[in-house]
């Protein structure tokens, strides 16, 4: 099927937000995507446990949310774009989420993105 | 009948917003990617157009999976912006024109477009920002919008080819448009980039730079990609270049360029931006 071939994870450190992981992640997703909203930001930030229980996170995301893992929260089907929003609560911005993805510091990622203009 | 002015594609990272908001333009960091806006402006002071059909992707803010458009095209007064989760700054709602949507909307059906519509529309910075690095001082900002959102959260994603024609579909409705109107499209988003995963940060400039001149005249070579091979080649956000492909596919044949411009990086991104008149 062409559609499966178009949808193939074989590009290395890279993960396509389809079906599956829409799925999987929903419950996650829709907790993040609630993050839009100041009064949401405050009330995880009031009672994060309460907060994930009532969005009915799995234990792999909860676990992911409680340590701020990007790529965890990644693999437990979280889809970058709502992430970034619960990123925000945290002040952290594409360029930390992307130093902690790789493991780098802030300052190497940035420099590593400027040596890519080179 | 409504004239197709011109087209425009043009970065959209929300770090943009927040340089302007803070008024940073002539740091060292941002001045190499603000001093390519002017002779933008310059242009569109010449063109005068009435009405911006801005082409972006929702990045989360007025979509969720719940129930997500391939294609949503915008129908209301106005369109609002939101903080978006970071505080970005709300802006003064941008002014839509219902009669042209609902134009733009029964020819894209009729076309055989099946494009969500959206009464009520909030609009996130891969709209505003792209409006504000064109008309800085919104008092001036005479124009209206036409939003046209493209689903790139949850694959799959349109193909590029779908894309392109799509923008045939838009250019075939607005010069369809009985009134006497001069229209810009506005593409929004790239170049190269990557948010998620252990490849954040890819950047392919050699990729991008070949994007900027297929652009102009060879767009059909671009639309001939997979959306899995702007992943592989452009990062996994890199595939906002099928917005472009909509605008281009809006123009006409013939299409002279006015300007264009390339800057690594912005943000996580390598900011692109080119101006096409149309000639035909």
């Amino acid at each position: 099927m062409t559609a499966a071939i178009e949808l193939r994870g074989d590009i290395p450190g890279t993960y396509i937000f389809d079906g599956a992981l829409a799925m999987k992640g929903y419950a996650l997703n829709k907790m993040c995507y609630s993050f839009n909203d100041a009064a949401n930001r405050a009330a995880f930030l009031r009672d994060e446990d309460a907060y994930c229980a009532k969005f009915g996170l799995n234990a792999e995301q909860r676990d992911a949310i409680r340590r701020r893992d990007v790529l965890a929260l990644i693999e437990a089907g979280g889809n970058v774009y709502y992430l970034a929003k619960f990123a925000g609560i945290f002040g952290l911005n594409v360029q930390d989420i992307g130093a902690q993805q790789t493991g780098m510091s802030v300052e190497a990622f940035k420099a590593k993105l400027k040596a890519a203009g080179d | 009948m409504a004239r197709i002015l011109g087209g425009i594609c043009t970065s959209h990272i929300p770090a943009i917003g927040a340089a302007i908001a803070r008024g940073t333009q002539e740091d060292p960091y941002w001045k190499p990617f603000f001093e390519a806006y002017p002779p933008v402006r310059e242009w569109l002071r010449k063109v005068e157009p009435d009405i911006a059909v801005v082409v972006y992707n929702d990045h989360g803010l007025n979509f969720f999976l719940d129930n997500l458009p391939t294609f949503a095209i915008g129908a209301a007064p106005e369109y609002r912006n939101a903080d978006e989760g970071w505080g970005l700054p709300t802006l003064a709602p941008y002014p839509g024109d219902p009669k042209f949507s609902w134009h733009v909307i029964e020819s894209l059906i009729a076309d055989e477009f099946d494009i969500a519509t959206c009464q009520e529309m909030l609009v996130d910075h891969a709209f505003t920002v792209p409006l504000s690095l064109l008309w800085p001082e919104r008092s001036k900002m005479r124009i209206k919008t036409l939003p046209i959102a493209v689903n790139t959260v949850q694959h799959p994603l349109p193909s590029p080819t779908r894309c392109y024609k799509l923008g045939q579909a838009v250019g075939r409705a607005i010069e369809s448009y009985p009134d006497d109107l001069g229209v810009v499209l506005i593409a929004t988003g790239g170049l190269s980039h990557q948010l998620d995963g252990e490849r954040a940060g890819f950047i392919n400039k050699k990729f991008d730079l070949m994007c900027l001149d297929k652009i102009v005249a060879d767009p059909l070579a671009l639309a001939k990609y997979s959306i899995h091979d702007l992943v592989e080649h452009a990062g996994t956000q890199g595939v906002e270049l099928i917005m472009w492909l909509v605008m281009r596919g809006a123009l006409t044949g013939k299409v002279a360029k006015v300007h264009s411009h390339y800057h690594i990086p912005v943000s996580n991104t390598a900011a692109g931006l080119v101006v096409l008149e149309n000639a035909a």
